[in-house]
């Protein structure tokens, strides 16, 4: 095993070491912008009902924009294994641009390979780039909290027992943001609604993910959502529980065909595409690109069957305002131990950069980060 | 709900989630129980779960009968049981290495034919209600139960039985403990071992189908998260013993399930902790029971690990 490696390694050595003379007498591979080859890298299956799935929805939009190809790799572990992919991506494939669409690949396998291969522009799908970074690595998110709030303000006038239930992977800012942003909808049309949130401590792991949707349902919960990559068992368990649900990540809309309220839904494919075009068009990309429904990067599902009208022209009129910029995050607003984040009167703007460090939920979040 | 829900909720959560969770652990812990007594080591059920999940799936969604789904799981299972006892019995070979192996090309399998059923919605198994008795709607769902666990129950009282009082039981314990003894009666060892394979395998697909089938009820490739693994240990653990087999699939399903109760009453603190519950006690268990100063009671004689 350790011959086979070592083995492949120098292979890879040697052949990174002939792209960089190649680059270096001139034939820069980017000089090229109508051949662009894209390399997505996913850390689960790319039909998952979920994270994996929203990604791979849009390079399929990707390869139907002439001069692209795009290559994929599903399943690549966040470890060494996804240094190993994108390199081969990039030297076999000819990649000159990469996607790496799971949250621990950043550190320090994308931030390596940018510093190795500066031809290479990478981008990564959460918003983790700051100042100092190779700068031809860069962060790319959608604000799916916006997403969330509008499907907390559809379950708080669903709800009659105030009790939602979320179930999340892992305690890291972005879910926390969601968490707290589902319940400040919730809040907004229904102030008795509390969220209960139980966390699995993995992205993907169906029995416990399933376990902690019936224990939601039997501590009363009668309106369920999730933080997860693939949200299938979730939904489905809201669903055969007798329960109404909310989506997230991609469409699950058929599999609750009862309970189904909204989803939040990110919508990759205006960001992959926007990149496809400046790399053509030979313009340099920015590091940090990040936004919500004001620039098309998330959307809602349609509404299913568990929407009543009321929530339907409720959430719907909270959305434009959303895109045309109200706060979400609007005070008095307590963190759950009591300490103060946002007094009478004050708000966060909606791109609020202390927002992307939340750790921390808010009051009538029930449920523990540690 | 009531305002002390505390420490009865978690024990109604664990106790559902036992009857939910364990059937898997059943399943696989009874076929690896058997393949062992006769004297191989299959670790190969993982990847047979996986491919019997997947197959199962796949069968209830081209056919709509989700009991042939469980049927197919099963005999696809004794296929890879027939392939790992074919292959143990050519000379030089060692067990473990092959079961290593087919649990590899299981899990690989299942991922490749499962690709096109990772989007449909299968019909699934039905579940027999045994809490019309009871208003509490906790008390209904935890009894809410699915036939194959009360199979597993049966089948659990039926080889702890047959291993015992039958002549079949007799020459599997025999081939198990001393190949040389087997022989010596007239055994035709290597069929004895390729039948307690097969017909583990076949278990160990059928609790495979329930994963897809039943809970949590739909085939994604990280529906085992090394639950196949995790059953084989635990026949260790049960002492080789079917209805310890039993006893310790409700106790890891109990385990598993307190995490998320936990959570779920508010004690949410240390959840890493909480459900990391059913390694840490299998660590303990294992450690408690064994002495350096004698083998395990109740290990078949010829198991390449205690010999």
């Amino acid at each position: 095993m350790s011959k086979l490696d070592f083995s492949r390694r120098t292979l890879l050595k040697s052949s990174a070491a002939g792209l960089t003379l190649l680059s270096g007498t001139g034939l820069s591979r980017l000089a090229h912008a109508s051949d662009l080859t894209v390399g997505i890298v996913y850390v689960g299956p790319r039909d998952d009902f979920g994270w994996n799935q929203a990604h791979a929805v849009a390079a399929a939009a990707l390869k139907e924009v002439p001069g692209v190809t795009v290559v994929e790799e599903e399943n690549v572990p966040e470890t060494i294994a996804v240094e190993k992919s994108m390199e081969s991506m990039i030297n076999l494939d000819g990649a000159n641009m990469i996607f790496a669409t799971s949250f621990g690949y950043y550190k320090p396998f994308v931030l390596d390979l940018a510093a190795k291969y500066p031809d290479v522009e990478f981008r990564h799908a959460a918003p983790l780039w700051t100042e100092g970074d190779p700068k031809n690595a860069g962060s790319y998110f959608g604000y799916l909290d916006q997403a969330h709030y509008i499907d907390g303000i559809a379950a708080g006038l669903s709800t009659t027992s105030n009790k939602l239930g979320f179930v999340a992977a892992k305690p890291i800012g972005t879910v926390l943001r969601n968490i707290n942003s589902f319940l400040l909808g919730a809040r907004k049309v229904n102030p008795d609604a509390t969220v209960q949130v139980i966390f699995t401590g993995e992205w993907s792991m169906p029995v416990r993910e399933a376990e902690a949707a019936n224990a939601l349902v039997d501590a009363g919960c009668d309106v369920l959502t999730c933080h997860v990559d693939g949200p299938k068992v979730v939904i489905e368990t809201a669903e055969s529980r007798g329960i109404k649900c909310c989506g997230h990540n991609a469409s699950q809309a058929p599999l609750a065909p009862n309970g189904f309220i909204t989803g939040a839904e990110y919508k990759w494919e205006t960001i992959y595409k926007m990149f496809a075009a400046d790399l053509a068009a030979g313009e340099p990309l920015p590091n940090f690109t990040g936004g919500g429904f004001d620039v098309d990067f998330v959307q809602n599902t349609p509404y299913g069957a568990g929407a009543t009208e009321q929530a339907i022209a409720v959430a719907d009129a909270a959305r434009e305002e959303v895109k045309g910029g109200a706060p979400i995050f609007v005070g008095p607003i307590k963190k759950q131990d009591g300490s103060v984040l946002l007094a009478e009167g004050e708000s966060f703007d909606n791109y609020e950069p202390a927002l992307d460090q939340t750790d921390y939920l808010i009051e009538g979040v029930s449920g523990s980060i540690t | 709900m009531s305002q002390e829900p505390g420490l009865m909720t978690v024990l109604l959560a664990m106790f559902a989630g036992a009857i939910r969770v364990s059937t898997p652990f059943l399943f696989v812990s009874l076929g690896e129980m058997l393949t062992e007594k006769s004297g191989r080591i299959n670790l190969g059920l993982e990847g047979t779960l996986v491919f019997g999940a997947m197959s199962g799936y796949a069968i209830s969604y081209h056919t709509g009968s989700p009991w042939l789904g469980v049927l197919v799981a099963g005999i696809c299972g004794a296929g890879f049981g027939a392939l790992h006892g074919f292959l143990c019995k050519l000379p030089k070979v060692n067990d473990i290495a092959i079961g290593i192996s087919l649990m590899l090309f299981g899990t690989g399998l299942a991922f490749f034919f499962g690709k096109a059923y990772i989007q449909p919605s299968a019909p699934r198994l039905p579940s027999i209600s045994f809490g019309g008795w009871s208003d509490h709607p906790g008390i209904r769902q935890a009894l809410e139960i699915n036939p194959l666990f009360l199979l597993g129950i049966v089948l659990a009282i039926f080889l702890w039985w047959a291993l015992k009082n039958t002549r079949y039981g007799l020459i599997i314990r025999t081939t198990g403990d001393s190949a040389p003894a087997a022989l010596a009666l007239g055994i035709n060892v290597n069929k004895v071992r390729l039948l307690s394979t097969m017909a583990g395998g076949f278990f160990a697909g059928v609790g495979g189908s329930f994963l897809s089938l039943y809970y949590p009820g739909s085939w994604t490739e990280g529906l085992s998260s090394g639950q196949g693994l995790m059953a084989v240990a635990l026949v260790i653990f049960a002492r080789w013993h079917p209805i310890y087999c039993f006893w310790a699939a409700l106790l890891f399903g109990a385990a598993g399930a307190l995490g998320p109760a936990l959570q779920s009453i508010g004690i949410s603190r240390g959840y890493h902790f909480f459900n990391a519950a059913p390694y840490i006690l299998t660590l303990i268990i294992m450690i408690a029971s064994t002495s350096p100063r004698r083998s395990l009671k109740g290990a078949p004689g010829e198991l390449s690990i205690t010999k």
